[in-house]
């Protein structure tokens, strides 16, 4: 059985920090960080990156345009 | 797996459109302004019609969506994108012109503009941010803003008696003849953004296909005039914007 | 020569759009004007060059249809009567902002509010002095008939292209409405799109292709420090036309001990009155700003060391008086004489305001 394994980078710069993508993800991968960006925003970043599995929910509610997603289909070990 | 050896260019599934600029948007955090402009800067993309669009923008927060999107802008004055596109299209039968418009600039001060160009059928989209609220002013009453809700001009609510009653122009819209796609959309979920996005390239294609007025609404937040978070705002959308705005198509044909 | 015809002057004004190779009319009917879109809706020009002709909801819409037009890199126009240039003072101030040509025709009409529908000359304030918000100036052509009513729609194309700013002919019901002979302009082709890319590329939205940036038409900037600096661009635009454009007839001046200073209708009137007070030995002449923005400032100011006096006549209260006392420095008198609210002045009564104003005072 193949398992779905994805991850997300967030352009921590252009990140304001809304919130929106984390309450979309399904599978709760993301969070905002404690630290700020430049402008004073705490971006979003992955808190679980084993959880993610590249639906590109995040980044399709995106407001921002800042998420970038990637998938890989693993073969069961 | 590690994290690095998911992030490759051969795994990537989602990236910003080419068409959305490098610029920051200045729109608040959570702003549906910034998910309609990846949408539509997204179909543009796909179509491969960045040098056949013009869009119009407005008078409004959006009135710099010409600094987000990589193709040929006009900036109209308020309420006057309708008449701005329709010039366009006239003169330019063969490209995609769209205009993006606020409830303030659309329903109150353009409101002849929109009736009209809809009811000529110009061969153009409209996209129809609906927050019930002015952002850019600071969060004034708008005609589409819902009886009872506090505004600046509202500070005790939307007295009917005082204000009149919330405008459901799109449901005006779909009764004109020169309307070929009339509906209403939103865009607080990927499902809701994904569908958005299928009406959009819808509007887009019956441009292509000189099929008359496309008229996209879009039920939006705008969470600094309704003083609430970004999240807290798509639950108040849903709670109290989606009863008196129904999400749905009301045309197409 | 041209095509000869006897024409009104509305008439004229569209079949010489079509024939200057005009892209596009956006108006909305209103007295004494409506002939212009009636010609162009009955010629179909549309089938003939390709011209679009658009009867908008407002003279709102209108203008902004000419501002989307203009934008686009065409030759785009628009034509009304004073209340309805009223109403397009908000679109004429961001095609000057935003840079874009186009043309406005004016057939002004007696005022204040709806007024009358009867000629009158009282938008001068308004056509010459930028008319809507901001520091803004329309190049401001006036016709004193309906030869020149062809004339200046070509003329004024060829200045709103070549300094990117919105002109004005600012002609009356007299003319628009008055019938004449005219040597109809000869047919130019329209631009085509690869000129139009050639020559307009680096502004127009044209649709962006890889090889440019993108074209923004905007009259916005947030920045004041960006935005007095734009002012200052426009000024020296301004102040080149004012060096350059200055256009202006005469009429047995050179001689003159008075002078008599008018523009359209009134200048054909106070030609006759010209020859009236010299018939009786008074040395009158007559200079006709064909442009009131650029005004022929050097050129009065010129006159003013010749001659004892000047009449100003208009179909208004006096507005040009002020310009023309501006460019005379207030170095000799300098008198108004003026019918209005649709009433025209007769040559006679222009000679007794002369005699009474001028000689007499």
């Amino acid at each position: 059985m193949a398992k779905i394994r994805g991850a997300v980078v967030v352009d921590k710069e252009r990140c304001k920090g809304c919130n929106v993508c984390v309450v979309t993800c399904p599978t709760n991968t993301l969070s905002l960080a404690r630290e700020v960006n430049s402008k004073g925003y705490n971006f979003a970043y992955m808190e679980n990156p084993e959880a993610c599995i590249g639906c590109a929910n995040c980044a399709v509610v995106c407001p921002d345009s800042v998420i970038t997603v990637y998938k890989v289909k693993l073969q069961d070990a | 797996m590690d994290v690095k050896d998911i992030i490759k260019e051969e795994n990537l599934v989602y990236k910003k459109s080419a068409i959305i600029t490098d610029n920051t948007m200045h729109y608040c955090p959570g702003c549906t302004h910034g998910t309609v402009h990846k949408v539509v800067a997204e179909v543009i993309e796909e179509m491969g019609i960045q040098d056949k669009t013009i869009g119009v923008s407005p008078v409004g927060c959006s009135v710099l969506a010409y600094n987000y999107l990589d193709i040929d802008w006009q900036q109209a004055a308020h309420g006057r994108a309708p008449a701005v596109a329709t010039a366009i299209n006239r003169l330019y039968p063969e490209k995609y012109v769209f205009a993006y418009q606020g409830d303030g600039d659309l329903a109150s001060i353009g409101c002849a503009e929109i009736i009209h160009a809809c009811n000529r059928g110009e061969n153009i989209t409209v996209i129809f941010i609906n927050n019930a609220i002015y952002g850019m002013t600071g969060g004034q009453m708008a005609p589409t803003t819902l009886e009872g809700m506090k505004t600046a001009t509202t500070p005790y609510g939307r007295d009917v008696k005082l204000a009149g009653y919330p405008l459901k122009i799109t449901e005006l819209i779909a009764q004109l003849p020169g309307t070929c796609l009339v509906t209403r959309e939103s865009a607080e979920s990927a499902v809701a953004v994904r569908k958005l996005k299928k009406m959009i390239r819808k509007a887009f294609e019956n441009t292509g296909k000189k099929k008359g007025t496309s008229f996209i609404e879009v039920v939006s937040t705008c969470n600094s005039g309704w003083k609430l978070s970004p999240v807290e705002s798509n639950t108040w959308m849903k709670e109290n914007m989606f009863p008196f705005y129904p999400l749905g198509t009301m045309k197409d044909i | 020569m041209g095509e000869l015809r006897l024409m009104k002057g509305n008439e004229v004004i569209a079949e010489a759009a079509i024939r200057c190779g005009c892209d596009g009319y956006f108006g909305y009917p209103i007295t004494p004007q409506s002939e212009v879109m009636e010609t162009l809706m009955a010629r179909k020009p549309w089938e003939e060059t390709g011209m679009v002709v658009v009867q908008a909801e407002s003279e709102v819409a209108a203008i902004n249809m000419v501002y989307g037009g203009a934008g686009c890199g065409k030759k785009v126009m628009t034509s009304s009567s004073s209340p309805g240039i009223s109403l397009k003072q908000e679109g004429i101030t961001y095609i000057a902002g935003a840079e874009l040509p186009c043309l406005v025709v004016n057939v002004v009409r007696g005022g204040p509010g709806l007024g009358t529908i009867q000629p009158a000359q009282s938008d001068y304030f308004q056509a010459v002095k930028g008319g809507g918000h901001g520091d803004y100036k329309l190049i401001v052509l006036a016709p004193n008939s309906v030869q020149e009513m062809n004339d200046f729609v070509d003329l004024g194309f060829e200045l709103a292209f070549k300094y990117l700013n919105p002109v004005m002919i600012l002609s009356d019901g007299i003319i628009g409405q008055m019938m004449e002979k005219v040597e109809l302009s000869d047919i130019k082709p329209r631009m085509t799109d690869e000129y139009i890319a050639k020559n307009h590329g680096s502004w127009a939205t044209t649709g962006k292709p890889g090889s440019r940036n993108r074209n923004i038409i905007t009259s916005l900037e947030l920045d004041s420090a960006k935005q007095e600096k734009f002012n200052h661009k426009l000024q020296a635009k301004y102040a080149k036309i004012q060096e350059d454009e200055v256009r202006f007839d005469t009429y047995k001046a050179e001689d003159a001990d008075y002078l008599i200073v008018a523009y359209g209708s009134s200048s054909r009137i106070s030609k006759k009155a010209v020859e009236l007070a010299r018939a009786k030995g008074i040395k009158v002449g007559l200079i006709r700003p064909i442009t009131l923005f650029p005004f022929p400032v050097k050129e009065l100011n010129g006159f003013a060391k010749k001659v004892k006096g000047m009449l100003t006549v208009e179909m208004s209260a006096g507005q040009m008086i002020e310009d023309v006392k501006l460019a005379v420095e207030c170095s000799i008198p300098v008198e108004h004489f003026g019918r209005y609210g649709g009433m025209i002045p007769s040559p006679d009564e222009i000679v007794a305001a002369l005699e009474q104003k001028i000689i007499g005072g």
